[in-house]
């Protein structure tokens, strides 16, 4: 169990340095999700007040789909030199291999986040008036939901040539419970904070779907990276 | 660890086969019969809700069908033995066909009785999902490399997806029902509380027939697999001969 835990860290560790040497990666994601937001006020009118109304929603596209660069690349960018061969062959569990790579796309999608939604809410003049601490527990929450099936989705696409386009077919259909419950959750604590008590329960259910599907993903990904 | 066993025997017409097969035809004549004759026309809905028998067992036959992939997909994993895998692909194939019937005599039933083609309800959405799902899980079958491979990653991805049934289900059950949560309890059920006991043995029958049609498919679609696969063997040992 010990030994599981460490080989993760020193996979998310390695993830991490190569990011923080190449800075590849975050920058994609960062400038994408600027370019969404820049996207989404031609789509809707900034200055209309009716636009405070898809804010929660536009929270969770911005995420999603910066995510998914992210996600394809966790796995394509060890098929170089066969990497990832060298971690199935090497002694530790599979599951570490996988926790490793969650933990690390894990931070990649928060960073992004802290920067993209502050600007989502000073471009679109949002005012922040509802719960804070229950607002980033339900964004931790969603995108670890989503970060864990993704990358184990997206360890399974990677034995395909045509992984980029596998993933979000993949994806979105498993993942809906957990994006149903993010934006209404979030929707509750931006808008509509005197429904606070129907957010607790979407939270306990994004908690009790992460849980399964954390779980699940652990169990099954050695199937996933068998040679 | 099991290594993964090619084990198709030559293929051959199962007798199941030609049983199930025999036994249908007079079935699905008898349940058009019942639909269409013996059930009565139903008073607001009118002639369009003899789609509701068809609908109904569509529906039933591609959650079943579904169960099928995940309960092959971890004998796959258990046992690595080709024949669950072929199975599972089948009736993963199957499923896409009895989901697009659903969704597609769906709106044609909803446009007369709720007087729009499509709502955001539980059932007719997580049946759209589970369509994607399906989708997806093919692809999967479709892609590039060993068989090996593909039926290992098929069948993670068909467990994943079965679990996901259910979840996805509660969760637009919450999202509908104005947030107000639903744990247990009956939804908007679409039936209606009463009905005519002509029509429930119409229903039940055809339910039943849809059923048998099933399996006569999932057999079928066995035997073609295992043509190609023998078809594959054949043609890789004429290259063989050709080279040598």
């Amino acid at each position: 169990m010990n030994n599981l835990f460490k080989a993760a860290f020193i996979i998310a560790g390695k993830d991490l340095y190569s990011e923080w040497k190449t800075k590849q990666v975050v920058t994609t994601m960062l400038i994408f999700s600027g370019l969404v937001i820049v996207t989404f006020s031609f789509a809707f009118d900034p200055t209309n007040n009716t636009v405070r109304a898809i804010i929660p929603g536009l929270i969770w596209v911005i995420t999603i789909f910066a995510a998914i660069l992210g996600l394809n690349r966790s796995f394509l960018s060890e098929t170089k030199n066969d990497n990832l061969f060298g971690m199935i062959v090497s002694p530790t569990d599979p599951s570490s291999i996988y926790l490793g790579k969650v933990i690390a796309n894990f931070i990649f999608v928060l960073i992004v986040q802290l920067v993209s939604i502050p600007v989502l809410f000073i471009l679109f003049d949002f005012q922040f008036i509802g719960h804070l601490p229950l607002f980033i527990a339900v964004v931790i929450l969603g995108t670890f939901g989503f970060i864990s099936v993704g990358t184990f989705l997206a360890g399974l696409a990677s034995n395909s040539r045509s992984s980029e386009m596998l993933l979000p077919i993949l994806l979105f259909p498993v993942v809906s419970p957990i994006i149903i419950a993010a934006v209404q959750a979030t929707r509750i604590l931006l808008i509509d904070i005197d429904q606070i008590a129907s957010a607790i329960s979407w939270i306990q259910l994004m908690g009790v779907y992460n849980l399964i599907f954390f779980v699940l993903c652990l169990v099954l990904f050695e199937y996933v990276l068998e040679v | 660890m099991n290594e993964p066993k090619d084990l198709i025997d030559i293929p051959e017409e199962s007798r199941l086969y030609k049983t199930l097969f025999y036994i249908s035809i007079p079935m699905v004549i008898i349940a058009l019969y019942l639909s269409f004759i013996y059930a009565p026309v139903e008073r607001t809905m009118g002639v369009v809700q003899k789609i509701f028998y068809f609908h109904v067992a569509s529906a039933w036959v591609a959650f079943f069908a579904f169960f099928i992939v995940c309960v092959f997909s971890i004998m796959y994993l258990v046992k690595r033995s080709r024949i669950y895998d072929v199975i599972a692909g089948v009736s993963a194939e199957i499923g896409v066909v009895y989901t697009a019937i659903v969704l597609i005599t769906g709106p044609i039933w909803a446009r007369s009785a709720w007087n729009t083609w499509w709502t955001w309800e539980p059932r007719l959405t997580t049946t759209l999902i589970l369509f994607f799902m399906y989708i997806a899980y093919i692809m999967i079958r479709k892609m590039d490399g060993a068989w090996e491979k593909k039926a290992r990653l098929a069948s993670v991805f068909g467990i994943i997806s079965f679990i996901n049934v259910p979840i996805v289900f509660m969760s637009i059950r919450w999202w509908n029902t104005k947030l107000h949560p639903v744990v247990f309890g009956e939804g908007s059920d679409q039936v209606g509380g009463g009905l005519e006991p002509e029509m429930l043995v119409a229903l039940i029958f055809s339910v039943f027939t849809m059923t048998v049609l099933y399996f006569v498919f999932l057999q079928k679609g066995i035997y073609i697999e295992k043509l190609k696969i023998q078809t594959d063997r054949l043609k890789e040992k004429m290259q063989e001969r050709m080279i040598s």
